[in-house]
């Protein structure tokens, strides 16, 4: 038995250009340890240096987002099915339009950001 | 309330109807576990993005970046524009919408017809050729004014201030809400507004895993998390793959004669999953969850009739939520 990992096309350099590969581990950080062993680089793009996941990184463990589930320290099974994809919130076109308003507005989405911040 | 003096003043107030065979059954004596959807279909353009584009626009007019015959830029691919759209010829701006070719022509009539503008950013480009468009667009006419819905906190806001409340009011039992993940508005303002009120309220997100060719970055940096999106506000966070929402938009209809599109058959997923839960667990559960929209625009697709194979084919590439 193995966990069942799908990979994005952007990270598909990593892994010979296989969609899917397999790994075993008792939680998120052991299986992307393991990963790495085979796929060396592939932890370095999804775990910052600081040891938390990249922030335009999402995992989903059968389906449901590892930052709900302990992130890096989420529980792993046999059987499950892991999930790695871009962050890309509103669709592909609503987050590459909205980052590239966001830098051509300059300040105006980070002083709407901190009023939320606030509220 | 039934009689209002414009259709601006019709938006929300929206429908919360239980969804009896739907909903798990459980055991003779266990705790009931319900289902309830919001109708935000029922809004002045079909949409929950009505609430939203109404806020924003009164904030604008409010903070005075926002005057008659002003221009408002939105990249939008559908929703959102056609919501602007309406509020703008209301209130007398002309609307300029910047969107992907892969919408459904549906969008592309009802904006034309509400009177917007419409400067395509091509399919084929991906999200690069997006960005290039947006901002050369953004260049030439630096007078244009950008709402923003991904940073805009009046998204959020419509939402703590109309949808919370309403849900609050019509379902004071409510133990679960669940709604998509877009520009995280519905979910940051009413998740916001009922963690305040609701004990141990569970708020759940639901986001489209669309088909590989809709992710077309070409590096992990280049993603993007709205501005308005704290993840704080949730308890759950799901993705739910195109042949799922297929399934569950389909079962909607059959089941309960509830026609919507395929971002709320993805909620639905989601929903079920917790209800689920709730009812083998023993737990009395009243989940939420908003119906954005219905299906009617989509019929295009195709994706309502023959097989699940087949409506996952015709969906893929589309952005289908």
């Amino acid at each position: 038995m193995a966990i069942e990992v799908r990979i994005p096309t952007i990270l598909r350099s990593y892994t010979g250009g296989a969609k899917v590969v397999e790994g075993s581990g008792d939680t998120l950080n052991d299986l992307l340890t393991d990963l790495d062993s085979r796929h060396s680089g592939l932890r370095g793009r999804l775990v910052t240096e600081a040891g938390a996941l990249h922030r335009f990184v999402n995992v989903y463990v059968n389906d449901e987002d590892v930052r709900f589930l302990g992130a890096l320290d989420a529980k792993l099974n046999d059987g499950d099915s892991v999930t790695i994809l871009p962050a890309v919130a509103g669709g592909a076109f609503g987050f590459a339009a909205a980052a590239a308003m966001a830098q051509h507005v300059g300040a105006a989405p980070a002083e709407r950001r901190a009023r939320v911040t606030a509220s | 309330m039934t009689r209002y003096d414009s259709l601006l003043d019709a938006c929300g107030g929206t429908p919360l109807v239980g969804l009896p065979r739907l909903s798990p059954t459980v055991p003779e004596g266990a705790p009931p576990v319900r289902l309830w959807a919001k109708l935000e279909d029922r809004n002045p353009t079909g949409s929950v993005k009505d609430r939203a584009a109404l806020f924003m626009v009164r904030a604008a007019e409010a903070a005075g970046r926002l005057r008659p015959g002003d221009t408002i830029l939105e990249p939008t691919s559908g929703n959102t524009g056609i919501s602007l759209a309406m509020v703008a010829k209301l209130r007398g701006y002309r609307l300029v919408c910047v969107m992907p070719e892969n919408v459904s022509t549906e969008r592309v009539q009802l904006l034309r017809m509400y009177g917007a503008e419409i400067i395509f950013s091509p399919a084929a480009g991906g999200s690069n050729q997006a960005v290039a468009t947006a901002k050369q667009i953004a260049t030439e006419h630096p007078d244009w004014v950008m709402l923003f819905q991904y940073g805009n906190e009046a998204n959020a806001r419509a939402h703590y201030e109309t949808t919370g409340p309403e849900l609050l009011h019509d379902l004071p039992t409510i133990t679960h809400f669940v709604a998509g993940l877009g520009t995280t508005g519905t979910l940051m303002g009413t998740g916001r507004y009922l963690r305040d009120k609701v004990e141990g309220i569970q708020i759940i997100a639901a986001e489209p895993r669309y088909g590989e060719l809709v992710y077309g970055l070409r590096n992990i940096d280049e993603g993007y998390v709205p501005e308005l999106y704290d993840a704080t506000v949730l308890t759950r966070r799901f993705s739910v793959g195109t042949r799922d929402a297929v399934l569950r938009t389909r079962q909607l209809v059959e089941v309960e004669g509830l026609f919507v599109g395929f971002s709320t058959g993805a909620v639905l997923h989601a929903a079920l999953a917790v209800a689920h839960e709730a009812a083998r667990a023993g737990r009395r559960a009243d989940v939420a969850f908003v119906v954005s929209d219905g299906g009617w625009k989509y019929l295009s697709t195709g994706a309502y009739g023959g097989t699940l194979a087949d409506a996952e084919e015709a969906l893929d590439g589309q952005l289908w939520a």
